[in-house]
């Protein structure tokens, strides 16, 4: 019996279980290795190293941050879990909407995006009705609010103000919010498993981003886009999601899907999130900053903005829910 | 009990305003030229909005916000009775008569003429200073619209010259007046913070205006860090 199917035999329970070892496991081993090559980091003194190790303590704070919210999320239910990534949603919305400045006419139109379409997107996940909330912000809201900032009376910069808030919507709100919708997908012999989606999505996605992160450092090449990223090159590139998109393959036994499904599911989605990766650094060159948690602040993760962490996922995350919606025909 | 209950009401009050600031705006101080450390200090800041003394309240820590009194202009912050007990209760703020440049019935129209408060508007201030309170203030006195604070009053320099002991901080506050534009009513969650600088001291024989103008760009400088 292969490990495939061994793990495939087991209850949803057994393999959650067995997953909340193997995955805490890797981030405490992680953690002490760190902590030792810190240790003797110490009695040296290269800053270039001392860099690097920040940084992927930087990261393993995140991975810590994001894989704890994600197993609350999973143990407390889908309600639970709904919430959280509204929660997120608002969280970066704002980090988004900080930076974009608008006018005093756009007030309106803000308060709706946050209080009122944000809490209605999310209402439409959690009542499962997928065909109203996958064309409920690009069609109704997408009219909606640049007629509220009409009405405000503010034809400055009317085109850019909206274009920015509209921008923000899409990638904050209606993106994060493809993340718990696939708690409620309904694939046959898979009930209770859903949220083992949700983890293949992340997982997959964020190994592409670590990945990518670990050879842009020590293979340079010519970035494609200097003004944009100076470490995005297409070999980097292409090596990080080959690697999440393997990831993902191995991950299949946990997947409603065959293995060269799950390779593929996983290429799609680290190609969305590693591309929307790039895209969310060139609107933060535009607006001047390295990261989205706000001029020199310190924010939530300690590692700059929320959105930073995020933003891959924004953009992952409904390229594979329809992806996986349209194939299976769910 | 009655005060039993109301000074739980205050502290409930406390907690709830703490989190709906730190949930909308962050909330977020940067200290840079100084500790947050329990001294009598004054901190001065510019002035967009009503909402600037609840945010640079939330952004002290616990043991600075204790000891802290906001300047809240009398005539805004007593209009409904909610507002007052707020202002009493939760923030402990020192009330000041705003005063400034009144319409006088008898001058001619448009002419204004600067009315004196019936008491010395300090007068509270210096109360609390001497009760070995520090103090949040406002030079400007009012609320700006412009991109720079507008020229500081007096009020900072009688205070500097009667308290030489205590030290003066200058603050900027960044991007309240997005939060809630004047007329608003519903506030937008914009990430805010408050820069803390390096204090200023006031010279031995310095003029008042020369004080002042070193003040203001002390604040002004704080933007840009």
């Amino acid at each position: 019996m292969s490990l495939n199917q061994f793990i495939r035999s087991l209850s949803a329970s057994q393999q959650v279980g067995a997953l909340f070892l193997v995955v805490f496991g890797l981030l405490s081993l992680a953690t002490v290795i760190l902590v030792l090559l810190s240790l003797r980091e110490r009695s040296r003194t290269q800053d270039n190293q001392g860099d690097e190790l920040r940084d992927l303590q930087s990261l393993l704070k995140t991975s810590w941050l994001m894989v704890v919210v994600f197993w609350v999320a999973w143990v407390s239910g889908e309600r639970v879990a709904l919430v959280l990534f509204a929660l997120v949603s608002f969280f970066v919305l704002r980090e988004f909407i900080t930076l974009s400045p608008t006018r005093r006419g756009d007030h309106r139109s803000l308060v709706l995006a946050f209080f009122v379409v944000l809490p209605i997107q999310y209402g439409l996940v959690a009542s499962a009705r997928f065909d109203l909330f996958t064309v409920f912000i690009p069609v109704y809201v997408f009219l909606a609010l640049p007629v509220v900032s009409a009405l405000a009376g503010d034809p400055q910069r009317f085109l850019e103000r909206n274009a920015k808030l509209q921008w923000g919507i899409m990638v904050c709100v209606y993106g994060m919010s493809h993340v718990p919708a696939l708690l409620l997908l309904n694939f046959k012999g898979y009930a209770g498993k859903n949220a083992f989606l949700v983890f293949f999505l992340v997982f997959s996605v964020q190994t592409c981003m670590i990945v990518q992160h670990l050879v842009a450092r020590h293979w340079r090449r010519r970035p494609v886009a200097p003004e944009v990223s100076q470490s995005f090159s297409w070999h980097s590139w292409a090596v990080g999601v080959v690697a999440g998109g393997l990831f993902g393959g191995l991950l299949s036994a946990i997947t409603p899907f065959k293995p060269a499904q799950a390779l593929a599911m996983a290429l799609i989605a680290c190609t969305a999130g590693s591309l929307g990766h790039l895209v969310m650094k060139a609107l933060k060159r535009d607006r001047g900053v390295t990261n989205w948690g706000a001029q020199g602040l310190s924010s939530v993760t300690g590692a700059g903005g929320l959105l930073d962490r995020v933003d891959g996922l924004c953009f992952a995350a409904p390229v594979f829910f329809h992806s996986v919606h349209w194939y299976f025909d769910l | 009990m009655k005060l039993q209950l109301s000074s739980f009401a205050a502290r409930a009050m406390n907690l709830f305003l703490l989190g709906l600031v730190r949930v909308l705006t962050g909330a977020q101080a940067r200290w840079h030229g100084c500790p947050p450390k329990v001294e009598q200090r004054i901190y001065f800041a510019n002035h967009q909005s009503h909402a600037d003394l609840v945010l640079i309240w939330a952004a002290l820590p616990q043991e600075l916000r204790n000891v802290t009194r906001p300047i809240a202009a009398k005539d805004y912050w007593t209009r409904t009775p909610l507002k007052k007990w707020i202002t009493t209760a939760v923030f402990n703020a020192i009330y000041v008569d705003r005063g400034g440049a009144r319409p006088v019935a008898g001058a001619e129209a448009g002419e204004t003429v600067p009315v004196e408060p019936a008491t010395d508007p300090l007068a509270p201030l210096i109360e609390a200073i001497e009760g070995g309170d520090s103090i949040i203030l406002f030079p400007e006195g009012t609320r700006g619209h412009a991109e720079e604070p507008q020229p500081f009053k007096a009020g900072l320099y009688n205070l500097a010259l009667k308290f030489p002991q205590v030290v003066l901080v200058p603050a900027w506050i960044n991007n309240v007046q997005r939060v809630m534009p004047k007329g608003e009513v519903v506030p937008v969650p914009i990430l805010c913070s408050v820069t803390f600088g390096e204090p200023i001291r006031l010279e031995a024989g310095e003029e008042r205006r020369a004080f002042l103008d070193r003040a203001r760009p002390a604040v002004i400088a704080l933007r840009e860090i």
